[in-house]
């Protein structure tokens, strides 16, 4: 007995629209019993919290039962557009952003391709398995390692004394100016391999007969990738680039909260690190919860915004 | 075919690159490892590469002399089986009920799921829950609210649509229930992703310190490895703060016997070890399951 592949003629559990609705949940109980605790589950974790985003409208006092908080309007919103300290983590979450997204997403490409350009297999293979692996370690080990790298006498004050670059060891730690270029050198270092994964198996599914062709037509390296690898990635390089546009403001705060001290704070400071220290540890949480509602809003707008312009240029919806 | 110079150029060029990159990946584990593994005191004496100078365990023997970290190996550990065996059995249950495109409340459910991978009620509402549902010092803390991933959902999901209905029918007509049908036929099917989605889901657990830090902070009975180790970062990341030239921090580490930086990298190695250790065999595992994600996406 050959079943057609279609999900429509299955008879577990008919058509329900022909049935009460009774029949159908008496027939489809199990279902529903493996569902229900996590359909109840998401709600509570997921869409309460949407809930607690009244908080950001009233002055609120943990303790007291809702009802009896008392409503403010848009006091703590006013408050958070007035605070320059606002402006200061918005400032650095945009430019930790834009540097995320101008390497982050730019040298996975690079290494896809001149991975692909490798013939040696065993190499290749290698150098892919190494480079995954930081992708897997926590970020607390990541910073930690950073730190002890690029510590006064770390080894890259070393490299760089030794090459005759800089004379005495430079604090990169300390000092403001370098703190975002250490976090976006620190999350390429951590994702570069792993990123590129993607744009490898996107290479690896182009016809091999059209470089084939290219070859008895006299075509070079450099002409190949810029004619044919090149041209084959677009599609999934429009597909990641809208992705990481939508996701442009959720950067994570864990690199800076890990790596930051108070002589570079101003430079390292993000929205959620602004909740974190006013609206958790300084329990001001309506003040807090504004900032994650204006970080949510802007997050998804910006989703929207990729998912409309990648329909329009690449035919393909991220959403 | 005769290669060209320029060929032969290129691939030097992009070997020496790709040499360049496993280096730069592979040195500060190897040299952090070489720390940990070196007398404390000629640790302060610079120079120090991938090679221990002195060797000694004593880096480790002191951090594990606090019961402390005893402790919060444990933990770290019994979050990571528990939290991976729950999360687990919730995901491949969500994802197979939402797999039968006969079940009535299929698009409710599933859109319940996708959309908690867009919106989320953000840090402090999470932590007022938490505070309400009991959960902050709290064990269940890391298990509860990271139980299930939208994305694995939908990467299990799509790999049982892959699957040939017939045999769900057979064991349908044969009397079998949804249940014993998820159980018994539609698992043991999956083995390789469930095994993938596994990895990932113990890897996070182990890795997460974030959590620990908010609620369980203050209470040393549910501490964890990378939390130990978060806090001796704050240290070190304040010790950078109060002096500003070097040469007086290597003095005030120098009066000490075992100086915090290098029990730092011990535990920095303690923290990633299970990682390093299960990566070369399990790393295949990542892949197939990143590319499952990756098609879908």
């Amino acid at each position: 007995m050959k079943l057609t592949g279609s999900s429509a003629s299955l008879p577990i559990g008919n058509n329900p629209r022909q049935k009460s609705i009774w029949t159908t949940i008496s027939q489809q109980k199990y279902l529903i019993a493996m569902c229900l605790p996590f359909v109840i589950w998401v709600i509570i974790f997921a869409y309460v919290p949407l809930w607690g985003w009244t908080m950001a409208f009233q002055d609120y006092k943990p303790g007291i039962p809702f009802s009896q908080q008392k409503w403010v309007g848009l006091k703590y919103f006013i408050e958070l557009f007035q605070d320059p300290y606002f402006y200061l983590v918005l400032r650095n979450t945009i430019v930790m952003s834009l540097l995320g997204l101008a390497f982050g997403f730019t040298l996975p490409i690079v290494l896809a391709i001149l991975l692909n350009e490798i013939k040696n297999d065993l190499f290749k293979r290698t150098v892919q398995t190494v480079s995954y692996l930081p992708h897997f370690v926590s970020w607390v080990v990541v910073a930690s390692l950073v730190t002890e790298m690029l510590s006064g006498s770390g080894t890259v004050n070393n490299v760089l004394i030794a090459l005759g670059i800089i004379d005495k060891p430079i604090q990169f730690m300390a000092q403001p100016k370098y703190f975002w270029w250490i976090v976006t050198g620190s999350d390429v270092w951590k994702e570069i391999g792993w990123n590129s994964i993607i744009f490898l198996a996107a290479i690896s599914s182009i016809n091999p007969e059209l470089y084939e062709a290219a070859t008895v037509d006299g075509a070079g390296r450099f002409t190949k990738i810029w004619h044919i690898t090149l041209p084959g990635i677009m599609p999934t390089v429009m597909v990641i680039l809208v992705m990481s546009i939508g996701n442009l403001i959720n950067i994570g705060f864990e690199k800076q909260m890990l790596l930051r001290n108070p002589l570079v704070k101003e430079y390292a400071d993000v929205i959620d690190l602004y909740i974190l220290d006013f609206g958790i540890n300084g329990a001001r949480y309506a003040l807090g919860t504004a900032a994650g509602m204006f970080k949510s809003v802007i997050s998804v707008i910006l989703l929207f915004m990729a998912n409309t312009f990648s329909k329009k240029v690449a035919d393909v919806r991220v959403i | 075919m005769k290669r060209s110079a320029g060929d032969i150029a290129f691939d030097a060029v992009n070997y020496t690159l790709m040499i360049l990159l496993a280096m730069v990946t592979l040195y500060p584990f190897l040299h952090v490892l070489a720390v940990s593994l070196n007398d404390s005191i000629d640790t302060v004496r610079g120079g120090l590469t991938i090679f221990p100078r002195k060797f000694t365990l004593a880096n480790y023997k002191e951090i594990f002399a606090s019961p402390n970290i005893g402790w919060a190996t444990f933990i770290s550990v019994m979050r990571t089986v528990i939290g991976t065996i729950t999360g687990i059995i919730a995901t491949s249950m969500v994802a197979y009920v939402i797999s039968r495109q006969d079940f009535f409340a299929r698009r409710f459910v599933s859109g319940l799921f996708v959309i908690t991978m867009y919106v989320s009620g953000g840090m402090i509402p999470g932590y007022m829950l938490m505070r309400s549902l009991h959960l902050i010092n709290s064990f269940w803390v890391y298990i509860f609210p990271g139980l299930i991933s939208a994305f694995n959902v939908i990467v299990l999901r799509s790999y049982i649509d892959g699957l040939p209905l017939d045999i769900q029918e057979s064991a349908k007509i044969d009397g079998a229930n949804d249940f014993i049908i998820y159980a018994r036929i539609v698992m043991p099917l999956c083995t390789p992703v469930i095994a993938t989605l596994c990895l990932f889901i113990a890897v996070g657990q182990w890795n997460s310190w974030f959590d620990t830090y908010l609620y369980n902070g203050f209470n040393e009975k549910l501490t964890t490895l990378q939390y130990e180790l978060q806090k001796m970062l704050v240290n070190a990341q304040a010790q950078i703060t109060s002096t500003e030239d070097i040469y007086g921090m290597a003095q005030a580490q120098k009066l000490q016997r075992i100086s915090p930086d290098s029990l730092r990298m011990a535990m920095t190695i303690v923290a990633t070890l299970p990682i390093l250790v299960v990566y070369p065999f399990v790393q295949k595992y990542f892949m197939q399951g990143l590319i499952l994600g990756a098609v879908k996406s």
